[in-house]
């Protein structure tokens, strides 16, 4: 067991290692990085220097890499132009509100698709199966952004029940969350849903649940005790790692709804040729994804013996 | 890991041969997200001659000043059939930006997917085949790849790359590779086990053969079921860089900066700006996930259940 800990560990640091190797490397490719960074409005040649030599420019490729490395190590992302302050701090300010839009969102595809899921699984071919299918095929194919405007139309405009953007007056104002939650949660929803469906199908036909049903057991009690309890272990990962995809692909979400996350912040960086920022978030989006990787695969361990006792 | 020995038939796109099996196929397909596709691809083909009015300048009246902006769709008040779908902020035709918009979403999606297609077989076959350090270097890359989430790699290479049509293609190309290789890659493994791979190799076969002859032509059908999962995907990354403002520039008409162009009105109630490019979105992408789901069960029983 702690030999398969310390391994993942291991492969998630070589991950983490690889990931700034890409975005190095991207970056570079492109040409002179302080030109990126100078599109920034009002930028004087000798803060250009500065940043030259802060970084290395001048040095070769592996010297400049080391540099990136050095100061992504100590925690430094660099400096937001916008802002005038460390990116990390801009980053760290943004993300409670990124979570609570996350969670919210989290929740409410939860609560869609798992009882859908397992209504979809029990009744098979009934009508309820095919508005689940339904369901998960619209969550697939119809994008966020375009469940936004039509919530916004519907509720914000026509109906003017819900504030259309902003964040309220604090992160609990809960008008102000419903829309944005709901239109970030759609995608998730389905494929929760789909998921949650295939995996009760699974757990519904193993020999276990035949056998509490030849017992007489109450079909309630079977589905409820025997079949959702296992059926749940695949979609709670895949529910973990949707919760931090729903995080990161709340960009356009955040965008619509003026929802000050790290979305927003992104694009605000994009917009106004901040670089550092764009560079930081993408990063931190990265090194997130690798350590709720990580957490899973320990998760999964510990539940899952079969997993540790594998080479 | 024990795997049940399958017989694989040759792939699909081997076994047609005649114009009456091709007829055959499509007979099965489904019918309506095949209209859907075939409807697009006739407006993106066709555009010029279809789109009743200029897609970037204003509609110009009879006496030659623009017509307003903001028209709305002919069956409401106001409307005209001179600009069936209403006007924008520009006073653009909003049917003919459609039309022409479907250029766009349809040659990034397709193009993109299909050079990510290529690179991510090629890798995953090298991968799958070659092994050992060959096998480890590509698959941790296209592991540290996939932890950065399709949308933020995407804004983050847009940020670096200027936007433009083929710097889009190239984006969406650098996103969608590793699917294809992590999914190659494990079917290369099986398959290089098979007798016929290790036939081959004892008739003194040499690499790029038995890559070109004996590999892809069993892995073309998993290609094609991806192809056609990950067209959609590509295609909403697409709307959502050009909702960004970071896709294809203005005043190329794409459906995504048009949602984004009707955001501002939409919440002065003026709808049809943004939700006939949403619709169109929404079509194309729900037409090629069904075909998707039906190439998919058609062509590869075992991808069935994932």
């Amino acid at each position: 067991m702690k030999q398969y800990i310390l391994r993942r560990i291991l492969y998630s640091m070589v991950t983490l290692w690889l990931l700034t190797v890409i975005v190095f490397t991207a970056v570079r490719f492109t040409g002179d990085p302080a030109l990126l960074m100078s599109d920034y409005p009002g930028v004087r040649p000798e803060d250009l220097a500065a940043l030259r030599a802060q970084w290395g420019l001048d040095q070769p490729y592996l010297v400049q890499y080391g540099v990136f490395i050095g100061n992504l190590v100590r925690g430094n992302l660099g400096t937001s132009f916008q802002f005038n302050m460390p990116v990390l701090d801009v980053y760290l300010r943004r993300l409670p509100n990124s979570i609570t839009l996350g969670l919210a969102a989290f929740l409410i595809s939860v609560a869609i698709g798992i009882p859908l899921g397992i209504v979809s699984a029990v009744r098979i071919n009934s009508r309820w199966d095919s508005v689940g299918k339904l369901l998960a095929l619209l969550g697939l194919s119809v994008p966020g952004f375009f469940v936004a405007l039509l919530l916004i139309l519907l509720f914000g405009v026509s109906l003017g029940w819900l504030p259309v953007m902003g964040m309220g007056q604090g992160l609990w104002d809960v008008r102000y969350l419903i829309m944005p939650a709901f239109a970030l949660g759609w995608f998730s929803s389905g494929s929760l849903l789909r998921l949650t469906r295939s995996s009760m199908l699974e757990v519904l036909g193993s020999e276990y649940v035949k056998l509490a049903r030849f017992k007489g057991t109450p079909e309630r009690v079977v589905i409820v005790k025997h079949a959702f309890r296992n059926a749940m272990l695949p979609v709670l990962t895949l529910a973990g790692l949707q919760l931090v995809n729903t995080i990161n692909v709340a960009v356009v979400i955040e965008v619509i709804f003026s929802w000050p996350g790290i979305g927003r912040l992104m694009i605000e960086g994009l917009l106004s040729r901040d670089f550092p920022v764009v560079q930081g978030v993408a990063l931190m989006a990265g090194a997130m994804i690798v350590g709720v990787n990580l957490l899973v695969d320990i998760l999964y361990a510990y539940i899952d013996p079969r997993i540790r006792l594998m080479r | 890991m024990q795997t049940q020995e399958r017989v694989r038939v040759a792939p699909l796109v081997f076994r047609i041969q005649s114009f009456s099996k091709v007829m055959g196929l499509l007979r099965e397909a489904p019918l309506v997200p095949l209209l859907i596709i075939i409807l697009v691809v006739l407006s993106a083909s066709f555009a010029d001659v279809l789109a009743p009015h200029d897609p970037e300048i204003s509609v110009k009246n009879a006496s030659g000043r623009p017509v307003a902006s903001y028209l709305p769709p002919f069956w409401m008040q106001g409307g005209s059939l001179a600009t069936p779908l209403g006007t924008d902020f520009h006073s653009r035709d909003i049917l003919s930006r459609l039309l022409y918009g479907a250029r766009v979403s349809l040659l990034v999606g397709v193009v993109g997917t299909l050079v990510a297609g290529a690179l991510g077989t090629l890798l995953g076959i090298l991968a799958g085949y070659v092994g050992g350090w060959c096998d480890q270097v590509i698959m941790r890359i296209t592991d540290a790849w996939l932890a950065l989430p399709t949308l933020i790699f995407a804004i983050f290479l847009a940020s670096i790359l200027k936007p433009s049509l083929w710097n889009i293609i190239v984006i969406l190309a650098l996103v969608f590779w590793t699917r294809y290789a992590r999914v190659i890659r494990s079917q290369v493994l099986s398959l290089r086990e098979r007798y016929f791979v290790q036939l081959a190799e004892v008739n003194g076969a040499g690499t790029l053969r038995v890559i070109w002859r004996h590999l892809l032509p069993n892995v073309l059908n998993t290609v094609m079921v991806l192809f056609s999962l990950t067209i959609g995907v590509a295609i909403i990354i697409e709307a959502s860089l050009s909702f960004l403002g970071v896709g294809v520039p203005p005043p190329t008409p794409a459906w995504g900066s048009m949602m984004a162009d009707g955001r501002g009105p939409l919440i002065a109630g003026k709808w049809w700006i943004s939700v006939f490019p949403g619709l169109c979105i929404m079509l194309l992408v729900l037409a090629t996930n069904l075909l998707g789901d039906w190439l998919r069960v058609r062509l590869d029983p075992e991808l069935r259940n994932r």
